[in-house]
């Protein structure tokens, strides 16, 4: 192997309460492909965030063409060439095109007065857009691109930074097929222009065909390597898994007992023209699949009454429901766990107590007047329960862990009493023994006759601990898997618009 | 009480004992009931702004409200004749439907409140100079209600109304804010907006309701703050008093920022910036650098919170590393 441009030696990261990075190896040599690829959790955005200077690793060398790093900055690691294309993109909606890709490197005019040349800018940027075969111009807003036109300013952004080693994050998460192979070409283009690239992708296929070596990351450690003759589906799924997924699951207690909230032709507004249609029974948990901005999310939050319901009803018990905000659902027993606990799950600055009895205020006062002390057994008895681990129930919810945090949200609502519970990414950014514990909350919740509705990115979490699977591409179900055919495999076609059982499109 | 009060409560006493060692008037009978009167006029409607700056708003139209609900006032009692408590009645109606409007067009329309309440600081007084042809509103020769003037700027046991109303309005409302539902509401609101909608709460309607308890207090005032000036120049008369309530508020530990804040905070403020007024006079220092004064006060209070803050954080942490 030639000199690698780039060399992690021994790389550990913690954080208090997660070991993110445990001893990691990694060299790269110029104009290689190394595929990176690892559950969600497993490391990859950590490691890529040292890469990038933004975090600094807790112990370990960082070189860069043989040189030793030992404070990398963000301005550093880009002056040494590494450039990101990162999975949120990060671009200015209301800058063009051409002031994003020199955002900060502007071109200046007219000396003294440092004005932006726009023209110059607009013109270098052209061919760019060119050679990634655009179709828009460079004085295009931002804003009026799609997530695949917006991918292709930040790989722009990359080249024009005369990039030596490009590190892409997801690229492909929000493409098209088409676009995918496009992006694919691009890849191969740098390659042999002699630019390296790290590329983290959940999709297999995309890193057969590109990849020179794979690398795969479990837990925060690399657990294996794949050459190019040996990168092959099964192998690499056998590394970042390295475990049945199906062995997590505990099944139910009970049978699935009847139906209780069907959603009935719902439209959302971020999807308006599909109709989404399924039902939720009690005593079963529904994992619902797909991938970011399939409109999971939004889907959950319109049932919830946060999101304005556009077409359909959502009927619970038989009853079409007229759910104009939270608190309607919240009256009919439908609760939501939503996916950014430090926005919209608790209020941070409130000590445990607060958060707990605030959807349900009114029960503890007395002609309107708050109990402090009945809300305080309130909480300590669901502190009890959910075990939150906490100095004591007056402790500021902002200094739990990730964790505890998502264990008070969920104790607003087992004090109340929950029909339909439902979980966006219950698990996200949490450490590994508190994910079991509230995979068991989840499943006793099932097992009390609650329906359950749980969106998850995380296939180790919708296989293991679904009883049923539903998989939603760009705003419709694309299908339905039933246990027994549950597998990553299957939920990623589906999931990616490759395959579907469901009857209509939209 | 927390102890961001009880500092500010100490500045209140060390400013007190400064200013009455070098000029012992300030603790003449006359000089407190004087003082304690303006901390009445000034403290009801600081209690409103306060209540709404808690929510993450602001309202910078109550001055012009002060003007606008003074010369009606006036006229009601003036040329229409009215019995006082009827105009006193319409007064007090008035002035939450002012909020009300404010509420609605922050809530409802989505406009900021920075913009909505800026409109209304215009508008209002505008209206107000319109009104009375840009002339002073005022009583007619000989004209007077002794029970109305008694209970606004009569005195009980040496005690100034204005005073005792405060005091009242103040307890009322530190229970409101700290022992009730909507107080937790409201705090949930200012300190994070989403979450709270999340959690069933109708942020709208909390917010618009904080709008309406400051228009019904601005109401209140402006009756008070008319029968202490008896006569109304609409083109000055509440200007800048807006000002006044924030910054007590601020002074009292309210974050512009919304979610923190409390009563006693914005009652001591209003007690501070009372005594700074007294000792500008007292002290002999020209009253053009009134302003001046309480804006240097304001700002090393709020830059020396920001600091200890700061530090008991650093201190915390520190303790935090070493465990």
């Amino acid at each position: 192997m030639p000199e690698p441009v780039l060399e992690l030696i021994r790389i550990f990261k913690s954080y208090p309460g997660v070991q993110a990075l445990r001893d990691v190896n990694l060299a790269v040599a110029p104009g290689e492909v190394v595929g990176l690829i690892g559950e969600n959790g497993a490391g990859k955005s950590t490691l890529m965030r040292i890469l990038g200077g933004v975090t600094a690793p807790s112990s370990g060398v960082i070189k860069l063409r043989g040189e030793q790093k030992d404070n990398l900055t963000v301005s550093e690691a880009i002056r040494c060439g590494i450039a990101f294309v990162h999975q949120e993109l990060n671009l200015f909606d209301n800058l063009d095109v051409a002031a994003n890709v020199f955002f900060g490197r502007e071109k200046l005019s007219f000396g003294l007065f440092q004005l932006i040349d726009t023209a110059a800018m607009v013109s270098r940027t052209k061919p760019l857009l060119e050679r990634l075969g655009a179709d828009f111009d460079p004085d295009t807003p931002v804003a009026a691109l799609s997530l695949a036109q917006r991918q292709l300013v930040e790989i722009a952004k990359a080249l024009s930074l005369g990039a030596e080693i490009v590190i892409m994050d997801e690229p492909t998460s929000s493409l098209t097929l088409t676009e995918t192979n496009r992006l694919l070409e691009i890849i191969a283009e740098l390659k042999a222009a002699g630019v390296s690239i790290i590329f983290i992708t959940h999709r297999l296929n995309e890193i057969e065909q590109c990849a020179d070596r794979v690398v795969a990351l479990r837990d925060g450690a690399v657990v294996g390597t794949l050459q190019k003759a040996e990168i092959e589906h099964d192998r690499m799924i056998g590394l970042m898994i390295g475990r049945d997924l199906k062995a997590l699951y505990t099944p139910p207690r009970g049978a699935v007992g009847k139906e209780i909230l069907v959603s009935k032709d719902i439209r959302t507004t971020t999807y308006p023209d599909c109709a989404v249609n399924f039902s939720l029974r009690r005593g079963e948990i529904v994992g619902l699949a797909g991938l970011v901005g399939s409109g999971r999310s939004e889907l959950a939050r319109t049932i919830f009454g946060i999101d304005r319901l556009i077409g359909g009803s959502v009927i619970v018990e038989g009853r079409p429901l007229t759910i104009q905000s939270a608190r309607d659902a919240i009256a009919h027993g439908i609760y939501l766990v939503p996916e950014d606990r430090k926005r919209a799950g608790l209020i941070l600055e409130d000590d445990i107590t607060s958060n707990i009895s605030l959807p349900n205020l009114r029960q503890f006062a007395v002609a309107y007047l708050l109990d402090r002390n009945r809300e305080e057994e309130s909480a300590r008895q669901q502190a009890g329960r959910l075990n939150i681990r906490a100095p004591s129930v007056s402790s500021v919810a902002g200094t739990l862990s990730g964790g505890n945090q998502q264990k008070v949200v969920l104790a607003k609502w087992l004090a109340m009493s929950p029909n339909v519970m439902l979980f966006d990414e219950p698990t996200r950014g949490i450490d590994v023994g508190a994910k079991s514990e509230i995979y068991s909350l989840i499943r006793a919740l099932s097992d009390a006759g609650v329906a359950v509705l749980m969106i998850s990115s995380d296939m180790e979490e919708v296989i293991g601990v679904s009883d049923r699977i539903l998989v939603m591409h760009e705003g419709q179900i694309s299908g339905e898997l039933e246990r027994d055919q549950f597998s990553e495999h299957h939920v990623m076609q589906l999931a990616v618009g490759k395959a579907t059982n469901s009857e209509q499109p939209c | 009480m927390l102890r961001k009060d009880l500092g500010l409560l100490i500045l209140i006493l060390v400013v007190g004992a400064v200013v009455a060692l070098i000029n012992p008037r300030f603790l003449s009978p006359v000089n407190i009931a004087n003082t304690a009167n303006l901390i009445g006029l000034f403290g009801v409607f600081s209690l409103g702004e306060g209540l709404v700056i808690i929510t993450g708003g602001i309202d910078l139209s109550i001055g012009s409200v002060f003007a606008l609900l003074g010369v009606i006032f006036v006229d009601l009692l003036v040329t229409y004749e009215l019995p006082w408590p009827l105009a006193v009645l319409i007064i007090l109606v008035a002035g939450p439907l002012v909020g009300l409007i404010n509420g609605f067009l922050v809530t409802r329309m989505r406009l900021q409140p920075f913009v909505v309440t800026l409109c209304g600081l215009l508008l209002y007084r505008g209206i107000a100079r319109y009104y009375t042809n840009d002339g002073t509103a005022g009583f007619a020769f000989g004209q007077s209600f002794p029970t109305l003037e008694w209970l606004t700027t009569g005195r009980s046991f040496g005690v100034p109304h204005t005073f005792i109303a405060f005091v009242i309005i103040a307890l009322a409302m530190a229970v409101l804010l700290h022992r009730s539902v909507f107080g937790r509401y409201l705090f949930a609101v200012g300190r994070n907006e989403e979450a709270a909608r999340y959690s069933g709460i109708q942020t709208g309607r909390v917010v618009a309701v904080a709008y309406v308890i400051c228009g019904a207090l601005a109401g209140l005032s402006s009756i008070f703050l008319t029968m202490y000036t008896r006569s109304i120049s609409p083109a000055s008369h509440g200007n800048f008093y807006e000002l006044y309530g924030i910054a007590a508020a601020v002074l009292g530990g309210c974050s512009l920022r919304g979610g923190e804040g409390s009563i006693v905070g914005i009652v001591l403020g209003t007690i501070l910036l009372q005594i700074l007024q007294n000792l500008v006079n007292l002290l002999g220092i020209p009253s053009s650098l009134n302003f001046a004064v309480m804006g240097a006060v304001i700002l090393i209070g709020v830059l020396a919170d920001q600091q200890f803050t700061a530090y008991h954080q650093r201190k915390i942490a520190g303790r935090a590393g070493k465990s």
